[in-house]
């Protein structure tokens, strides 16, 4: 305590102003600790990036190859807040075997289109929709809410498991309520394969009994996927599941994604632009409710159509 | 530096109240009161547990708690408190029985559902009227409700068509609404705590809202609604008008009717609180020396209860990012 408390110069200006009579409120003063690395410009200066400096390719994880199938379609989907469009006209195909990316900026709706697609949006009293979501051709307003919800998985922004052991959390979502309890038995393997699938197991084979909410960030978001993907989802819903995690968490989870496209249709939102590159397919950008652009991932990075897609690609605004 | 060297030990404490360093006089002063204030505080807290330690430790005797009370003018003959403390427990048993189900109940419904939002404005005033009525006009009330003749079985018939209104069902009823305030309140804090991603987690999986809220919301709120059952406990243990007016604060407990267990719920009794009002010297002043060591039961129990709500509360509940 004494240490930190010399360090904030309390004696220099005490000196400095002893005369006036009163002294400041003490300001923390840091020394560096080495001068700050600043890059030199290349030496031939003409304002131009030597060869091997150009901007790194495009970086992509080694994806198995997938035949794509469409599981779920939006058509004209419409949502609004009250008075406040959040997606207006969106139509949109989800595929089986492929990631498709939603980027754009902050408040562009992106969110919202995705927690349309499993109705999660109706929770939100307010919220009103037009126009229409297909899940393998039917209308997800035709299903039963919570029916469409295991066969549409989500995972959140910030980890969120459930206080209850590790083997509770992902055996959640196949307990059924009322008096036909599945076993702790009958479950096992179920739950030892999502936490296969999710990347997990390795990690938590010893200790499934221990709380999961004593698991490292990463690891709860692991566990959530697993979560999700034992009750055998057709697609999976992310929502910027990397945001709150460190790059090594962040790389295990994105390559998780990859791996799952082939079984799962995953749909990611994500303000990470290098994130969606290195592991979406298709690319939809939106842009204040409006679908911009969509397109493959290629293309959308380097050689946008729109306007505001390159802006925005290439860092203009954010 | 000599400023904040000083600041460990009595010195540095003397500084800091005179005002440390650039402190306006007002400030100081300001400090200066906090600080004897909370001394002040502790103080009476440790006089209060001294005192009846001392006291409870001079005439407390196991004798005391396992014998009846008499009737009788010299305390040799007045025997102990055996009913009062069986009343003690057996009113907090039979209130916390009512109040927690309901208290939770109200905190799910208003944080959870809430709608229409006039009915649920109109329980969050009502839960803020009852936590402030006195208890004593929540007794005469109950009293009021509990004679109506129709609602004999709560007590016994005095006379054809008139309930006595006085038992331990009566009174653990009125009782709890003392203590559903505290548990309303705990538990709605602790559901509120819980961020809105973790509910729709648990939609997101195909759960609907009655799963979300028993097998999720309420293990996550478990240490808020435990500490305000502990702590409404300790109301309960603490109350004295209602055991008067709804309990008859009779000098043994005195069943009626005939069945074992049920009788005893139908009948009158004590508590400690009523125990040492009565025998206390501003009471009928029969046994003061009694009163002393029931009070100092009481205050036991609820540092007990105390202890317990630290026990809930120490260490970390789950914690999510919002």
């Amino acid at each position: 305590m004494d240490s930190l408390r010399d360090e904030r110069g309390m004696d220099a200006s005490r000196t400095l102003l002893a005369g006036a009579g009163q002294l400041p409120p003490p300001v923390r003063r840091i020394a560096p600790a080495a001068p700050p690395t600043i890059v030199t410009p290349p030496p031939n200066g003409n304002g131009r990036v030597p060869a091997g400096l150009a901007a790194p390719a495009l970086k992509r994880l080694p994806r198995p190859d997938a035949p794509a199938i469409e599981r779920m379609r939006t058509e004209a989907l419409t949502i609004a807040y009250g008075e406040k469009l959040a997606v207006n006209a969106v139509s949109l195909e989800v595929r089986q075997g492929e990631v498709l990316a939603l980027i754009g900026p902050s408040g562009c709706g992106k969110t919202t289109l995705l927690r349309s697609l499993n109705r999660l949006v109706d929770l939100t009293p307010t919220a009103v929709r037009g126009g229409r979501i297909l899940l393998d051709g039917e209308d997800v307003d035709g299903f039963d809410v919570t029916h469409l919800r295991r066969r549409v998985g989500m995972l959140f922004q910030q980890p969120n498991p459930f206080p209850m052991s590790i083997f509770d959390n992902v055996a959640y979502g196949l307990r059924e309520r009322g008096s036909k309890k599945p076993s702790r038995r009958a479950l096992e393997p179920a739950v030892t394969e999502a936490l296969h699938r999710a990347g997990l197991f390795e990690e938590v084979k010893d200790n499934l009994e221990h709380p999961a909410l004593a698991l490292s960030g990463g690891q709860q978001q692991r566990l959530c996927i697993a979560r999700s993907l034992a009750v055998r989802p057709e697609v999976l819903l992310l929502d910027e599941p990397c945001s709150a995690l460190d790059p090594i968490s962040t790389a295990t989870i994105e390559e998780t994604i990859v791996a799952l496209r082939s079984e799962v249709a995953i749909v990611i939102v994500t303000h990470n632009l290098q994130q969606a590159q290195r592991v979406a397919d298709h690319v939809a950008f939106m842009y204040l409710g409006d679908l911009i652009e969509y397109g493959e991932v290629e293309q959308v990075f380097s050689a946008p159509l729109a306007e505001r897609t390159r802006e925005y690609v290439s860092g203009g605004f954010g | 530096m000599s400023a904040h060297a000083q600041s460990r030990g009595p010195a540095g404490l003397l500084s800091r109240v005179r005002g440390g360093d650039s402190w306006s006089i007002g400030d100081r002063i300001g400090l200066a009161s906090a600080w004897a204030a909370g001394i002040l505080l502790c103080l009476i807290a440790a006089a209060i547990v001294l005192y009846m330690l001392y006291r409870g430790f001079q005439y407390l005797s196991l004798e005391l708690i396992f014998s009846h009370p008499e009737a009788g003018l010299d305390q040799s003959k007045s025997g102990g408190f055996l009913d009062p403390l069986q009343g003690t427990l057996a009113l907090t048993v039979i209130a916390t029985l009512i109040a927690a189900p309901v208290g939770v109940g109200i905190a799910v419904w208003l944080t959870e559902y809430g709608r229409p939002s006039g009915l649920a404005r109109a329980v969050e005033s009502g839960v803020e009227i009852v936590a402030g009525t006195p208890s004593i006009v929540l007794a005469i009330f109950g009293l009021l409700v509990f004679q109506q003749g129709f609602l004999s079985f709560l007590s016994y018939e005095a006379t054809p068509g008139v309930a006595f209104g006085r038992s331990f069902f009566v009174a653990g009823m009125i009782m709890s609404l003392i203590a559903l305030p505290l548990i309303v309140g705990a538990a709605r804090e602790a559901l509120h705590s819980i961020p809105r991603h973790v509910r729709e987690a648990s939609y997101a999986l195909g759960k609907d809202r009655i799963s979300t809220i028993r097998r999720v919301l309420l293990p996550a709120s478990r240490r808020g609604i435990g500490t305000g059952v502990a702590l409404g406990m300790g109301r309960i243990v603490g109350d004295t008008a209602i055991v008067v007016v709804l309990l008859g604060a009779t000098l043994q407990n005195d069943p009626h009717g005939g069945i074992p267990g049920l009788s005893f719920l139908q009948g009158t009794g004590s508590t400690l609180t009523t125990y040492v009002y009565n025998n206390s010297p501003v009471g009928e002043g029969g046994s003061p020396e009694k009163a002393y060591a029931a009070a100092f039961v009481l205050l036991l129990i609820v540092i007990a209860l105390n202890f317990v709500v630290d026990l809930i509360t120490r260490g970390r509940g789950p914690s999510w990012t919002r």
